[in-house]
Parts: structure tokens; C-alpha cells; sequence
């Protein structure tokens, strides 16, 4: 794997497969520019849509979609919490929008195999956000207008404008997955995933006394 | 017999529930830097870094840490000499529940008919409710708020009782493994070891609440607690799964005796984002 620069990269969106193109597996961005926000009953409601036959509320080629639904805002705030959720709950649907020209999705947490094959037959790329960092990811939102759904709440459609969104490239299009290259890199159990390990092997370590030193 | 009013449970855990979301306890940041400091993937790094400014701009603009602000669990040690005036205990309960999320711009994010007309209810109730009965006269409360990237990866196997420690170890090590990235490691392992299968999860919940990294009491549990740990941080995952050395913060394990032919083990995770607190009336 090579190495991560630790230095994040600006990128404008929307996305075009230019710039698709030089992104890789463990690469730092900072997005600034306009994305969608939806998750699971946003996403249902537009495979239903495309389903029916008709259009999307959004026209999403060379998008970006971000998995998230946000807590209400404080008064005086565009916006409360805003950090991702678990993307696995889209593969379902996330390979259709990619045919629909969709660019990027972003959330945290390991793909499909199909969504990862998707990835790379549409040229799209799947965009790790800090799971928990909701506090610090909502201070690079600056504009947020709910666009479809309204009546879904926290899971309403959303167009927000964002400056310098930290993400961090999981899955490119030659089929780079940081999660897997990440892990086998620190990874010292010796074959395999842990389930593949026979349930009677010995302890790989002595037993450490205690729990991680206290400061 | 001593008195205390429905309404102020009805405050308590509305302020405790509040409190959780917008500030990161004492014992989670130290393991964080801790974490921090023992690290060595510069991406894992970075997370923990992002991790702990976070909790500084949620303490700061008291927003929450995270916008899952869960599903409420209340835990209650009820004192069987107290006499609750003024209203339905469990009813204090979810009203405090209702006005925290309210008040505090927590995100609802409770569903109605879960197979089927999944209707937000609108003000995060019900919250589960636990209770015990205990001697005294006092009621102590845990509120937690607990997020469902999280949840979603609980695991419970009834092995057989001749699968011992080892077959416990690698059941609670396959579990992380097999979570990877989405319950936002680094983690907390909640094990719950025997009773019945509800009383094992329940074991591994009620584990999550202990502070960050005390070891159990029992010397022998502590050191399957170090020994499961060893083996988690083995797995690579590292924060939010980038790779790393520290996939844990900590392995808690409560243990309750079992059937001569079980041995039931529960494994409940709690994300990075520890959110519960306690008090006691
Ligand atoms: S798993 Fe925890 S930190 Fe991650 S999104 Fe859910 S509640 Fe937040």
C-alpha cells in the first residue's frame, strides 16, 4: 500500500471522473462545494421513484451523496450533529444511483462487493467522514435547504454547501479499499480473518497483567 | 418511608441524557490519548486527534458528540423503602426522555412496528427501561444514549460448555472482526458470560457502564478482559477501520452463573462515543 499522506488534498465538488480518476485508496481530501444528504428512507424512496419510472427530485450526476441525517439545529444554527452513518445500509440501493450518474457517496464502514464492483464500473468513489465526529464535521457546513421528502424528518433530502469536509478515500475505481490494505497492514492474527481460525488455538500472547496503562 | 417526586425523575434523566450527548466523560478522553499515544498509523492517528476536537467543540457548543443521539436505556436501582408521590415511575421516565430530546436537540431516531410502518414516534420514547430492586431507600439512575452503528454488531452465542475460556475468546475476538469498521472503533467490548440468553445480553450492556478500562474486580476475569484485549488490538482494524494498532479502548466482561449444559456469551459494543451517566436521588 503506499504510503498516506497525511496532508489532505482540496477538492471541488461536484465531481467530475477527471478528478475520480487520481483519487486512491487511503488518500486525505478537504471537499468544499455542494452535496446531497440522504440515508436509508431518502434512498428507498428514490429507488421507488426510478422504480416507478419517473425522475429523481435531484438530478444526480456527478454528484456526491452523504449518508447522514443531522440532529435539529440550535436556534441561530443552519444545522446541529452531523457526522455519517453506517454505509452498508445503502449497498442496496447505491449501485442504481451510480448508473444514474451519482459521483461519490460518502459514510463510514465497509461496502458490498457489488457496490465496491459498482465503484468501479460507473468510475464513482466511496468517501470515509469520521463516524462520531458529528460535532466537528457540522462546523464545515454553510448552507443546508432540505430539496425532497420533507415529511421524512432527520432523513428529509438535503443540498448542502461545505468548505473543506475532511474524508478520507475507502474505495477507489482499480479497486483500492483502504479498510482492508489499512488492516492488513497492523493486522498480526495470523491467517485470515479471526473467524477463520480454529476455536482451540492457543493464545497468541502472554497475557498482558492489565487494561491499556492509565496516564 | 421517604418521598421524592415523579418530576424529579422526569428532570434527572432529561439532564443526565443531555449531559452524556454534549460532553465526553473524563475516562473516555484519557483512553482516547492514550490511544493517541500508543498508535502508530498515522491515519488512526489523525482519527483520534479529529475524535478528541470533537468532543472539545461538543463540550464547547454543548452539540452533540455525535447525531445519533441513540436510543435511550435507563438502568434503575430502586430502594424497596422509597415511596415514589406524584406520578407513574416509568411515566417520569419516558417524559424525561421526551424532553431531553426536545430541549437538547437530540435526534428522534425511534421507530414504531420495526418490520413493518417504521413511524418515527417523534420524541425518542420509549426508552428500555431496566430495574432492580434493591435494599435502602434511594433511586439511582444511568441514563445512556446508545447509537445503533454500534448496536447493530451485538452478538449472542449459546456455545457449548466444552468450547471453555478459548471458545470465549474467540467468540468475542470473531464478533469485532467481523464489525470491522462500522460500530466507529475504537470500541468498548461489553461480554456478558452466562445466566440465560436475555440475562447474558443484558450482562454485556450492563458491562459497557463501567469507567473506561477498570479492570473487574475478580483477578481471573480481569485477565480474560486483558487477554481478549490483546487479541482485539491484534485484529488491525485500528479507528474508524483505517488500519491501526488500537481497534479497543477497553474489554469489559460481567460474568452470572449458567446451566450445568450452557455457556451462554453476549457481546454488546459501545462506539467511541460513551454517552452515559448516572445519578442517584
Ligand atoms: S456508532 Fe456511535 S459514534 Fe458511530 S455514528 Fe453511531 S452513535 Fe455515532
Amino acid at each position: 500500500m503506499k504510503t498516506i499522506s497525511m496532508i489532505p488534498r482540496s477538492v471541488q465538488l461536484p465531481l467530475s471522473e477527471d478528478v475520480v480518476e487520481t483519487l486512491h485508496a487511503g488518500d486525505g481530501l478537504l471537499l468544499t462545494g455542494v452535496m446531497y444528504v440522504g440515508r436509508d428512507a431518502a434512498h428507498k424512496r428514490m429507488i421507488e421513484t426510478l422504480e416507478a419510472g419517473e425522475k429523481l427530485p435531484v438530478d444526480l450526476k456527478g454528484q456526491v451523496i452523504y449518508f447522514m441525517g443531522p440532529t435539529p439545529a440550535r436556534p441561530g444554527k443552519i444545522i446541529g450533529s452531523a457526522g455519517p452513518t453506517s454505509s452498508y445500509r445503502m449497498d442496496a440501493y447505491s449501485p442504481r444511483l451510480m448508473a444514474e450518474g451519482l459521483k461519490g457517496m460518502i459514510g463510514k464502514g465497509m461496502r458490498s462487493r457489488e457496490v465496491k464492483e459498482a465503484i468501479r464500473q460507473y468510475k464513482a468513489v466511496y468517501l470515509g467522514a469520521i463516524g462520531g465526529a458529528g460535532a466537528l464535521l457540522s462546523s464545515c457546513i454553510r448552507k443546508v435547504e432540505v430539496v425532497a421528502y420533507d415529511d421524512l424528518g432527520a432523513e428529509a433530502l438535503r443540498r448542502i454547501v461545505v468548505q473543506d469536509f475532511p474524508v478520507t478515500v475507502v474505495n477507489d475505481i482499480y479497486g483500492g479499499d483502504l479498510y482492508e490494505e489499512g488492516q492488513s497492514q497492523y493486522r498480526s492474527t495470523p491467517t485470515g480473518r479471526e473467524s477463520g481460525r480454529s476455536p482451540c488455538g492457543p493464545p497468541r500472547r502472554p497475557i498482558s497483567p492489565r487494561h491499556p496503562p492509565r496516564i | 418511608m421517604r418521598e421524592i417526586a415523579s418530576r424529579m425523575v422526569t428532570e434527572t434523566v432529561s439532564t443526565l441524557l443531555q449531559d452524556g450527548c454534549y460532553h465526553l466523560a473524563d475516562d473516555v478522553i484519557t483512553a482516547l490519548r492514550q490511544a493517541y499515544e500508543r498508535e502508530e498509523s498515522p491515519a488512526a492517528r489523525n482519527v483520534l486527534v479529529q475524535l478528541l476536537e470533537n468532543a472539545e467543540a461538543a463540550d464547547r457548543d454543548e452539540i452533540p458528540l455525535c447525531q445519533d443521539t441513540g436510543m435511550a436505556v435507563v438502568f434503575l436501582e430502586l430502594g424497596q423503602d422509597l415511596h415514589l408521590i406524584g406520578g407513574d415511575l416509568y411515566e417520569a421516565i419516558q417524559e424525561g426522555v421526551r424532553r431531553a430530546y426536545a430541549q437538547g436537540y437530540l435526534r428522534k431516531s425511534v421507530v414504531v412496528k420495526p418490520f413493518s410502518a417504521r413511524v418515527n414516534t417523534r420524541d425518542n420514547t420509549p426508552a428500555v427501561i431496566h430495574t432492580t430492586i434493591v435494599p435502602g431507600d434511594k433511586l439511582k439512575i444511568t441514563a445512556l444514549s446508545k447509537g445503533f452503528g454500534s448496536e447493530n454488531m451485538s452478538r449472542l452465542a449459546m456455545l457449548t460448555p466444552a468450547a471453555g475460556r478459548q471458545g470465549v475468546i474467540d467468540f468475542v475476538v470473531k464478533c469485532v472482526d467481523e464489525a470491522g469498521a462500522n460500530p466507529c472503533p475504537p470500541v468498548i467490548v461489553g461480554v456478558g458470560i452466562g445466566g440465560t440468553a436475555e440475562k447474558c445480553m443484558l450482562l454485556a450492556k450492563q458491562a459497557l457502564l463501567r469507567r473506561v478500562g477498570d479492570p473487574h474486580p475478580d483477578s481471573e476475569i480481569a485477565e480474560l478482559e486483558a487477554a481478549i484485549l490483546n487479541r482485539v488490538n491484534d485484529l488491525g482494524i485500528g479507528a474508524m477501520g483505517y488500519g491501526g494498532r488500537i481497534t479497543a479502548l477497553a474489554v469489559h466482561v460481567e460474568v452470572f452463573p449458567t446451566h450445568i449444559a450452557a455457556l451462554p456469551v453476549a457481546v454488546n459494543l459501545q462506539c467511541h462515543s460513551v454517552r452515559h451517566r448516572e445519578a442517584t436521588l
